[in-house]
């Protein structure tokens, strides 16, 4: 919270309590906000949310524990494909939430395992190339596991997934209170709202323990880390498996929310974007990740909305499409961000320890 | 038995393709430590200004000998390719070097985005045709193998490239800078080499392979599009792992080799996995032999020199 | 006296090098031990194969009557082994707190589910370390830099800071390598006096240097390495006579190139 309070600019020093207060009624009332600019906007709102967990889970790993992983949305996909398979028609198969979302989470934990083993021993550069194959072999498998038997459904997805049900309390019925009704995007946008918050608290309680302080030990020298006492090996195994649970939950409410799972939303080009993003807030610092997240999804929406007009406008036709400027837009973001600012957006000075715990402290 | 030599036939035509692109990962690897991972796009560049140029061509001059004007295009891409390396280069990764490690590879990363997304915006997402201008009719050399001629043209010419380039780095004064550069920079540079210069030499050099590559990854499949590099950029650095990366020899045969384990793979895969796996999962040998070696002999095949900078 | 550390014959190549060949040497408890040679004599090579940043290929060392492993550089240090960088080697992006509770990771055990649920077990040891941390800043004299991030201490200060770190992992051997090295002659008796306090705090410290004053005035027994091999071993007055030794260093007729 702190870091997010200091990224406010200006404010943020002037008055940290006050900014404080505005980011809570921020996050409180911005569905009310994109309600007004209509429901398509509520949607990217809560797809914000989801991004933000995403990045958050992979500002772990790369942030945190300076582990280049290009194939992070492949534990996104597992979460998904958990959801799919164990609640929806595919296989008949209709399970509760708290059943569906732990084991996607544990099965996309075991897959960060399973990557990390290998990977263990690899250098910064060779290890985000072979994430990245890691992550295309997952995609062609969900793409081609149709045949002989039918797991998948290959590049058509699944279809119907069961929606989010809060132990009988349906999040995509809109609900009826007396004359007030509330629309089920806003439901979804409080349940997402609360499990980046969740996200947040956990990631922060690991990032100022001796996990966190290990993680950056590694990530700054190996061998000095090593050198007292580090086990390099588990934490890096430790960083793969969170990471991957963060992806994999955010997997799971993805499949519910969309009602809809196919390999498309789990291309490279979706680890990349979440990469981006984390590097866009600033690795290595949460307030960056969330930051990154709300910016790269809002941005492109605003962009579509400016852009295309503009251009019909302009030249009658449209030359860029939505597709066109997300990526323009995302490259352009990673290129820049690197050469200009490396720190990222909100270069908070990422804190491993509480001061506060020194008696009388300096 | 014909099916395992008309694999090996099929390996050994797109292996020299990969090793042709394998040489620009290994000789920039080799000296500034950076998986360029744009690379890949470079091909795709080189096959679509190739692409455009006959286009053009065939508009103008429409009785033109079909060999001439793929020579022109040839010669058309390949500076159009080279260009765009040095701008890579001039204009991000030289501002990079000393910059924590992640940030140069992170800078390679949205450069291969950001090339795909400009050839989407000038030549579209639609696959477009690529005329095949040297013959396709199958001819066959053993009954029951088929050989194209375009596909004896495509080893042919890069077996030359690749012997011209062995040449030049081994027997001129230029290729001795950039052995130098590679062994060392600073040393290099005291002893009066202009290492920027190699350096951008280095990828300039790189970036024509590259156009070379794309205009026979085009006529083998006759087709270009602005995502036809990635994968084959993927793979053909994990050509240069293979062979030992930062060795020139060991990417030419890393690329041989993956292309012949690839083509070979995709003929058995179906009956090796008992039906389980069929050949749309072709692209998964590259990616499992990447992480084999890189796991269990990260020198690669010929590799020597690893440069752990722990 | 009692045996704290034993090398029995300890041999390391790199592929046609020897860098290290039957070395044997004993460290007693409560003693500065110096392991001084010309340079590339193999002085760093033992450090890291004591430590277990390289494996050996002969030889082994026997740590307070057990037998070291090789290789695992973290159940070294939790044996109670603990070493310092020929070139400082800090977190870069830790503050001097932060890199000085990093060193003390082994003897905390706080799990992941301790950590998430803020269990009292896992705050108190978190506040142990805090307050250790703080403690070992002022020992070594740079608590007024808490919490400066690292990079910005001046060099002498990050030598300290990381003997600090080194000592957070509560060590009965402490492996200096080459900490004067870059110091001036201030910086070099202030290092002397807190490394005299270390061994007065019942440390035993294992020293490579190449400040031959600071070696000799310092050390209780020296050791020399030259070309991989234990030419001499003695209290300092007799090593500096010996002739193998003076001739080592000035590269006697035996060593001319």
């Amino acid at each position: 919270m702190n870091e997010l309070i200091e990224a406010v600019p200006y404010l943020g020093k002037r008055n940290p309590r006050l900014t404080k207060w505005l980011i809570i009624i921020l996050a409180l009332v911005a569905p009310l906000i994109a309600a007004y600019f209509g429901r398509s906007w509520m949607r990217i709102l809560d797809f914000a949310l989801l991004y933000m967990m995403l990045a958050l889970g992979l500002n772990l790993v790369v942030g945190f524990a300076g582990l280049l992983d290009l194939g992070y949305i492949a534990f996104y996909a597992v979460g998904a494909y958990t959801w799919a398979f164990l609640a929806s028609p595919h296989f008949g198969v209709h399970m509760p939430f708290w059943i569906v979302l732990p084991l996607g989470a544990a099965f996309a934990a075991l897959a960060g395992i399973i990557l990390g083993f290998p990977v263990l021993r690899l250098r910064g550069d060779y290890l985000a190339i072979v994430t990245l194959g890691f992550g295309e072999i997952v995609r062609i498998f969900m793409n081609n596991l149709n045949h002989p038997v039918n797991i998948t459904n290959g590049p058509q997805g699944i279809n119907a997934l069961d929606s989010l049900n809060l132990f009988g309390w349906n999040l995509s019925q809109s609900l009826t209170i007396g004359d007030f009704k509330i629309h089920y995007l806003y439901l979804y946008y409080y349940f997402f709202l609360l499990c980046v918050i969740g996200s947040i608290v956990f990631i922060k309680r690991l990032q100022i323990s001796r996990v966190g302080r290990a993680w950056a030990a590694m990530r700054d020298d190996e061998l000095a880390a090593k050198a007292i006492g580090i086990n390099v090996r588990n934490m890096k195994l430790l960083a793969f498996s969170l990471g991957a649970t963060f992806g994999g939950v955010a997997g799971g409410l993805f499949g519910s929310f969309q009602g809809f799972v196919s390999p498309e939303s789990f291309s490279l080009m979706e680890s990349i974007a979440v990469l981006t993003m984390v590097v866009f807030g600033g690795m290595g610092n949460i307030a960056g990740a969330i930051v990154g997240a709300l910016a790269l999804t809002a941005l492109p929406e605003i962009l579509r909305n400016i852009a295309l007009p503009v251009q019909e406008a302009l030249f009658g036709t449209v030359i860029l499409d939505p597709e066109v400027l997300r990526m323009l837009l995302l490259s352009l973001a990673m290129i820049l961000m690197m050469l200009l600012r490396p720190a990222g957006l909100v270069p908070a000075h990422a804190r491993y320890s509480r001061p506060e715990l020194l008696k009388g402290g300096a | 038995m014909e099916t395992l030599l008309q694999q090996i036939v099929n390996g050994l035509v797109v292996g020299s393709v990969y090793a042709l692109v394998a040489l620009g990962y290994t000789m920039v690897y080799g000296i500034l430590g950076l998986i360029n991972f744009a690379h890949g796009e470079v091909v795709m560049i080189g096959a679509l200004t190739a692409l455009q140029t006959l286009l053009i061509l065939m508009g103008v001059a429409p009785d033109m000998a079909p060999l001439l004007k793929l020579a022109i295009a040839v010669l058309v891409a390949m500076p159009v390719c080279m260009i765009l390396g040095f701008l890579m280069e001039r204009l991000a990764y030289r501002r990079l070097r000393g910059a924590p490690r992640l940030a140069p590879l992170i800078t390679a990363i949205g450069m291969s985005f950001l090339l795909q997304t400009l050839a989407m915006i000038i030549w579209g997402r639609n696959y477009h045709t690529f005329p095949q201008l040297i013959s396709t009719a199958p001819m066959q050399p053993i009954p029951g193998v088929f050989v194209t001629p375009v596909q004896v043209a495509i080893v042919i010419v890069s077996a030359l490239v690749m012997a011209g380039l062995i040449l030049l780095v081994t027997k001129t004064r230029l290729g001795r800078a950039m052995r130098a550069t590679a062994e060392n920079h600073r040393v290099a540079a005291l002893m009066g080499v202009d290492t920027n210069a190699i350096i951008a030499l280095t990828f300039v050099i790189g970036a024509g392979l590259a156009a070379v590559a794309g205009v026979m990854f085009a006529s083998n499949y006759g087709i270009a599009h602005y995502a036809m590099g990635f994968m084959p950029g993927l793979k053909a650095f994990t050509a240069a792992v293979l062979g030992g990366i930062g060795n020139l020899g060991g990417a030419m045969l890393g690329g041989i080799v993956l292309g012949l384990v690839e083509a070979v793979g995709a003929g058995y895969i179906e009956t090796m996995t008992f039906g389980f796996l069929n050949s749309s999962y072709q692209d998964i040998f590259a990616f499992v032999i990447l992480g084999i070696v890189l796991i269990f002999r990260p020198t690669g095949l010929l590799g020597e020199r690893v440069s752990d900078r722990a | 006296m009692i045996k704290l550390l034993e090398a029995r014959g300890v041999g390391k190549r790199f592929g046609g090098l020897t860098a290290l060949s039957d070395v044997s040497l004993t460290i007693n408890k409560g003693e500065v031990y110096g392991l001084i040679g010309p340079n590339g004599a193999g002085k760093t090579t033992f450090f890291n194969v004591l430590t277990g940043a390289y494996i050996p290929d002969d030889g082994e060392f026997v740590f307070n009557g057990t037998e070291l492993p090789t290789g695992k550089p973290h159940l070294v240090v939790q044996q109670g082994i603990a070493r310092t960088f020929q070139n400082i080697r800090l977190f870069g992006q830790l503050t001097a707190l932060e890199n000085v509770m990093a060193g003390h990771h082994i003897r905390t055990k706080a799990g992941l589910w301790g950590i998430l649920m803020q269990s009292k077990h896992a705050i108190e040891e978190e506040r142990l370390t805090t307050e250790r941390a703080f403690e070992l800043l002022k020992y070594v004299g740079i608590e007024r830099f808490a919490h400066t991030i690292c990079k910005s201490l001046s060099y002498g200060d990050q030598r300290r800071l990381e003997i600090a770190r080194a000592l957070a992992s509560e060590p009965q051997l402490l492996a200096l390598d080459e900490p004067a090295a870059g110091m001036n002659a201030t910086e070099t008796g202030q290092l002397k006096v807190l490394i005299e306090q270390i061994r007065h705090d019942g440390i035993t410290v294992l020293l490579i240097e190449h400040d031959v004053k600071l070696v000799m005035g310092l050390c209780d027994r020296v050791a020399v390495l030259d070309f991989g091999k234990k030419i001499a071993e003695d209290v300092p007055a007799v090593v500096q006579k010996n002739e193998a030794v003076i001739s080592a260093y000035l590269g006697g007729p035996k060593h001319a190139h």
